[in-house]
């Protein structure tokens, strides 16, 4: 998720402020993983990260970084997932800045960067919270796309739905899914506390007018 | 200091053609809204790019649409103050005066902090949020932290115009104070007469987007 945020708010703030042919094309595939069915995804993964795919091969080639039956691929397959939730709500509180105060701060002889820095990241701050946070949500409840990809396997690849799974499918397995299901609802819970606080003291700061 | 603009630009219905100079201290340009007041000085910030056109600033070339110069809005060294003041919302007075500060730090200061702060009366406000703010306190930190960017060339668009008849009392004082201290020559953008009157030296009286007419307040003809 750490890995996704910049790369999270770049593709927000294209989507939110550039003007380019394909524009909708771009966003369709920013959107996709969330309505493809997560098999699929995860399959498009495992063919273009796996050992023998286009991209994974390049990167164990020349970097030694393998993604296929991994916790790196784990970790790539919960980002993807993840991915639109956090570009939509950074696209959309980025959407919310009003523009003139990015001219009022061009006129005090703020440049493009420093506009951004100063300006838009900031007031936008609360749905970049809101979109890590989700994405974190969406990372720990990811099945069928990591299942695909990365397979189930224990200490490597298993996410907590998975192990769920697996208690599922033994004999006397109730009494294990039940206290991960409980763990899983304690951390979904926390997390949205967190994003609720976190939203209620940026709003206090922020005192928006 | 002077200024020599000349713009040519449609937008909308209305066709932007003017051609002005000014070297007073406070030059208004008056006409009804949707005239065209504020697309001028848009033009002269550089939010708005002419279609063609000259924007001199003493001896500054800022726009020339013959030789291809455009200097970028935040190169310009222009103070604008906002119809709406346009505070930063999520940072104090203080803040936000002290925003333009650090990009102008290689201009030489013609102003220091402390005179534009009491010049102002903002002492007290400097802790405040926006929010906490009056809309006349608003104005006057908003043309504050204009002054703080140290700019060559202050605009300023109606910055009464959403203010009732007992803070425009109270804020203009605070502009003729400016007027006649700082040496800095403003461009104030209004409708009313009576504001116009009462600051400027020089107006320039804009109809359907041309000049109609240009000179002293006083004079008849000025408003037509």
């Amino acid at each position: 998720m750490l890995f996704s945020l910049p790369l999270g708010i770049l593709t927000a703030l294209i989507l939110a402020r550039g003007r380019f042919w394909g524009k909708s094309l771009l966003n369709g595939i920013v959107h996709l993983p969330l309505v493809m069915p997560p098999v699929v995804t995860g399959y498009i993964l495992l063919l273009s990260f796996g050992k023998q795919g286009l991209i994974g091969k390049f990167l164990s080639d020349y970097f030694g970084l393998v993604f296929s039956f991994r916790w790196t691929g784990a970790a790539l397959a919960c980002g993807v997932m993840g991915f639109p939730l956090m570009v939509r709500a950074i696209k959309l509180s980025i959407d919310a800045v009003d523009r003139k105060l990015e001219a009022a701060a061009s006129t005090l002889g703020a440049n493009g960067f420093w506009v951004l820095a100063t300006v838009t990241l900031p007031l936008a701050l609360p749905g970049i919270l809101a979109g890590m946070i989700l994405s974190f949500a969406k990372s720990m409840g990811e099945f069928g796309a990591t299942i695909t990809f990365v397979s189930n396997i224990p200490g490597e690849t298993q996410t907590l739905p998975s192990l769920i799974h697996n208690f599922l499918q033994v004999p006397n397995g109730d009494f294990g899914a039940a206290r991960l299901t409980v763990i899983s609802i304690l951390i979904s819970l926390a997390a949205l506390m967190i994003s609720e606080y976190l939203a209620k003291r940026i709003d206090n700061r922020i005192d928006f007018s | 200091m002077s200024l020599n603009v000349r713009l040519k630009h449609q937008l909308g219905d209305v066709l932007i053609d003017v051609d002005f100079q000014t070297s007073s201290r406070l030059t208004a340009i008056f006409g009804k809204s949707g005239s065209g007041k504020t697309s001028i000085i848009n033009m002269i910030a550089g939010l708005v790019k002419p279609a063609k056109g000259l924007i001199v600033v003493d001896d500054r070339v800022l726009f020339d649409s013959n030789s291809g110069v455009n200097i970028p809005i935040h190169q310009r060294r222009i103070g604008y103050v906002f119809q709406d003041g346009l505070l930063f919302p999520h940072l104090n007075v203080e803040q936000n005066l002290n925003f333009g500060v650090r990009f102008n730090r290689h201009a030489k200061q013609a102003l220091n902090a402390n005179d534009i702060i009491s010049l102002l009366g903002l002492q007290a406000l400097l802790k405040r949020k926006p929010i906490n703010l009056s809309g006349g306190e608003k104005q006057r930190v908003a043309i504050g932290r204009a002054l703080m960017s140290n700019p060559s060339l202050l605009l300023m668009d109606e910055p009464m115009a959403s203010l009732d008849e007992a803070r425009k009392s109270e804020i203009l004082p605070y502009i003729e104070k400016l007027r006649d201290v700082m040496n800095i020559p403003i461009i104030y953008v209004s409708h009313a007469k009576d504001e116009v009157m009462r600051l400027a030296s020089d107006v320039i009286h804009i109809e359907n987007g041309k000049v109609v007419a240009q000179g002293a307040p006083t004079l008849p003809q000025t408003f037509g």
